[in-house]
């Protein structure tokens, strides 16, 4: 039998057929691969959030093979000496093991940590991202929406793995959302008692919150990515107004090989943050808070950052309570106020937001190109004044520790919050407000008047004026007469190209000038002398 | 004074006083002279006894102070007792009396430096101490010569034999709650603060829950047992201060609120270059 002879050049595209006969995936995957992506650094933020979450998934799933999540009491007797013949719920003691004995654990458990803050915090970020440019207009709501919705359901996420470890901390934390769910009126107590099982600390709390943290909550967090990444690709991503980039195309890079591969790295970059972090810098040293007791509280009790502007709130919250003398007389605790109203409001408004901003502008059209956030001051101020909000609340949330570091009286830092909570915000909308205006009139000004050169010319009257580059055509007057369209207008003359190649490099600048082309009847240009100081000429 | 004759009369007008209720009845004025006889034996015995229960008076009086309370008195009198006053009963207004605060006292908060204070304020802050050792004993047994109070036990090291397992449970019950559980320190009311235990000695330490300097409470011998109090310092001095972070830089120990700076100006701001990168290479 003759040997046929195998082409080495048609191996993947048979194989590719032999696929595509079978399972009928090339059309599909054909349009997936060529998707085109448009690039800008401020489009990758909400990947940070994917890729931590993958890290949180790749090292929750270690964790859980040496976990214990329960309450039975236990005497350790691992290797970390000073707790060695403590009594403890299991839960903590195999966290310490976690973190003292099994291999890699300590590392792992610290990578899970920081990769959860860094996903709550990558997802604040993309969330402004997404505020300031406008990119949750139609038709995009829903996945605003979406996206709003994972950051509750992630704090539920960093909440729930925040309590299992059963630490000092820890227990401090459930305590007070139990105190905060008690505080809720008339179904207060129930709700308090069907979730730690009657009195807190019960005995099957930490049970229902493993479950909750390693189970329903991801796949709750699994579900809402999918479909929020699923409608990236349905309804296309954003792109910034520029040259060839209109409302209904999309100008970027293919999704294989350029757009993947740029992805690839990055995640490894993500990886190689957390891993830095998670082997570097200690987070959550359980083993100093100790086994949790009832009558165990530190001072600089916080929960993770994410939740700090609630415990802000708290502290700012004067002791309104409430008494309604209906039979036995009624109390609405001040705590309800600040935890449980404020977190709702909280979590309705920015949902409706979108909504809203479109009714207030009348605005049903699609958008698909993003705004400057200069270009809508109002939204840009809103968002302004929501951080501020957030800012002080969340930094009254440590007011003791920045007291204490900083030596401010406590008392002062917490009028300093009431007040700055009240004050600050609307200051921050106004500043905001003028600060976008000036932008747009900058803007505005450069394409009337030209970019300035830095060259004065004296008028034979003895005048001195700037001499400016117009960037267009001009009118009689000699004004421009290019229309703002939304994106950067150059403003030095190096952006026009004027002072040469521009320096390339990131870090480096590549010095090295680019060579000019040899044409066949001059000799090779000479490198050009070293620059002479420019002094006056008469001093030599 | 005249002992033996009031003693004499006592046990003659006693016994005469037996005899004679059942035969006649006494003159008037005898009657009197005895009366005066017995009413000055009774203040004699009287003002004896107190004298020999109650030596303290007297030496208040008449310089009894050992040679090292007389050389703290010295001390005292040049650098205390502007604000403490005279005898240490306090100023009004300025510094309160010291009478009965004990060695225990002077030694925490002069061997902290708190004391000479440099100004009214909220709370005295550690700062290096202005006596040496020896004067800040001698000070201490000046203000024990006293008025008394409580006193440390000897030695440097008060922790020996302390257990770290049990002190870290009293630390976490009795102490984490305003120094936290790291030992760092915390924030109190209206300026007031927990110290940072860090720069504290097994004395001072010990010396701080005997006597309850400023806001803190006093841990006496019936709440901690002197035991306790050396488990405690075990843990403090042995489990704090030698716990090498074993995860790494340990952010100042203060929880949450570092970590959550942390991951913004380390996590953040390296990835949002790292975007700003693989975004500019096009």
């Amino acid at each position: 039998m003759k040997r046929r002879k195998l082409d080495m050049a048609a191996l993947p595209g048979r194989a590719a057929r032999e696929v595509d006969d079978r399972l009928g995936v090339n059309t599909p995957l054909r349009s997936l691969l060529n998707k085109v992506f448009p690039d800008h650094w401020s489009f990758l933020l909400g990947e940070i959030a994917l890729f931590s979450f993958i890290v949180l998934l790749l090292t929750g799933v270690y964790l859980t093979f040496f976990f214990e999540p329960s309450l039975t009491e236990v005497t350790y007797n691992g290797s970390y000496a000073p707790l060695r013949g403590a009594h403890m719920s299991a839960a903590y003691a195999s966290t310490l093991d976690i973190s003292f004995d099994v291999r890699g654990g300590l590392i792992v458990r610290q990578m899970h940590h920081w990769a959860a803050l860094l996903f709550m915090a990558a997802i604040v970020v993309h969330m402004l991202r997404v505020f300031l440019t406008g990119a949750f207009r139609k038709p995009r709501e829903l996945n605003w929406m979406i996206g709003y919705l994972l950051f509750w359901v992630g704090f539920l996420a960093g909440f729930t793995g925040y309590s299992i470890p059963d630490d000092g901390l820890s227990g401090t934390g459930l305590r007070i959302a139990s105190a905060i769910m008690l505080s809720i009126p008339v179904i207060g107590s129930w709700i308090t008692s069907s979730i730690f099982g009657g009195e807190f600390p019960g005995e099957i709390i930490i049970s229902r919150f493993y479950i909750a943290h390693v189970l329903l909550i991801p796949a709750l967090l699994v579900a809402l990515i999918s479909a929020h990444l699923g409608l990236v690709f349905k309804q296309k991503h954003t792109q910034w107004p520029g040259p060839g980039r209109t409302n209904s195309n999309v100008v970027g890079e293919r999704m294989f090989p350029r757009y993947a591969i740029k992805q690839g790295g990055f995640f490894m970059i993500v990886f190689g943050v957390i891993a830095l972090l998670g082997g570097l810098v200690q987070i959550n040293p359980i083993w100093l808070f100790g086994p949790y007791e009832a009558a165990v509280v530190s001072a600089a009790s916080q929960p993770d950052w994410y939740v700090m502007f609630l415990d802000g709130s708290t502290r700012l919250m004067p002791p309104w309570e409430i008494n309604i003398p209906i039979g036995d007389g009624y109390v609405i605790p001040p705590l309800f106020w600040p935890t449980v109203v404020l977190p709702g409001i909280l979590v309705v408004l920015p949902l409706a937001y979108p909504f809203i901003e479109a009714r207030l502008n009348k605005d049903r059209r699609i958008h698909n190109l993003l705004q400057r956030p200069r270009d809508v001051p109002g939204r840009t101020a809103l968002a302004a004044m929501a951080v501020t909000f957030w800012l002080v609340l969340t930094l009254s949330g440590a007011n003791d520790v920045i007291a204490d570091k900083f030596f401010i009286s406590l008392n002062a830092m917490t009028w300093v919050g009431r007040i700055g909570l009240i004050i600050l915000p609307p200051l921050a909308y106004y500043v905001t407000y003028r600060i976008c205006l000036g932008l747009q009139q900058h803007d505005r000004e450069v394409l009337a008047h030209g970019v300035e050169t830095g060259i004065i010319r004296r008028l034979p009257n003895g005048k001195f004026v700037e001499v400016h580059q117009p960037l267009g055509p001009t009118d009689e007057h000699g004004h421009g007469t290019l229309e703002y369209v939304g994106w950067a207008v150059p403003k030095k003359m190096n952006r026009l190209g004027a002072l040469g190649p521009a320096i390339r490099g990131f870090f480096f600048p590549i010095e090295k000038p680019v060579e000019a082309p040899v044409s066949p009847g001059h000799p090779p240009v000479e490198p050009r002398s070293e620059r002479q100081e420019v002094g006056s000429g008469g001093s030599r | 004074m005249t002992s033996d004759t009031p003693g004499g009369a006592r046990s003659r007008g006693l016994l005469s006083r037996l005899r004679r209720a059942r035969s006649s009845p006494r003159s008037k004025a005898r009657r009197r002279l005895g009366a005066a006889v017995r009413l000055l034996a009774a203040l004699t015995l009287a003002g004896g006894a107190y004298t020999v229960f109650a030596p303290d008076l007297q030496a208040q009086e008449t310089s009894q102070l050992s040679a090292a309370a007389q050389e703290g008195k010295a001390l005292y009198d040049t650098s205390c007792v502007t604000c403490h006053g005279r005898n240490a009963q306090g100023v009004e207004g300025r510094g309160p009396s010291l009478i009965g605060v004990g060695a225990a006292s002077v030694e925490f908060q002069v061997s902290t430096g708190r004391m000479p204070l440099a100004r009214q304020e909220a709370q005295a802050e550690r700062k290096p101490p202005v006596f040496t050792d020896d004067q800040i004993q001698q000070l201490a047994q000046y203000v024990q010569e006293l008025g008394g109070g409580p006193q440390l036990p000897e030695g440097e090291n008060l922790h020996r034999g302390g257990d770290p397992v049990e002190g870290g449970r009293l630390f976490r019950i009795n102490c984490s709650s305003c120094h936290s559980f790291g030992g760092g320190g915390g924030a109190l009311s209206s300026g007031k603060f927990a110290p940072s235990l860090r720069p504290a000695t097994d004395r001072q330490i010990y010396a701080a829950m005997l006597t309850g300097p400023q806001n803190m409470p006093v841990f006496g011998d019936n709440q901690l047992r002197p035991e306790q109090k050396a488990d405690i310092i075990a843990y403090v001095q042995e489990v704090l201060a030698k716990d090498r972070d074993p995860g790494g830089f340990n952010l100042g120990r203060l929880g949450p609120s570092t970590e959550g700076v942390a991951v913004f100006l380390i996590g953040i701001v390296a990835l949002v270059f790292a975007a700003l990168w693989i975004a500019g290479k096009s």
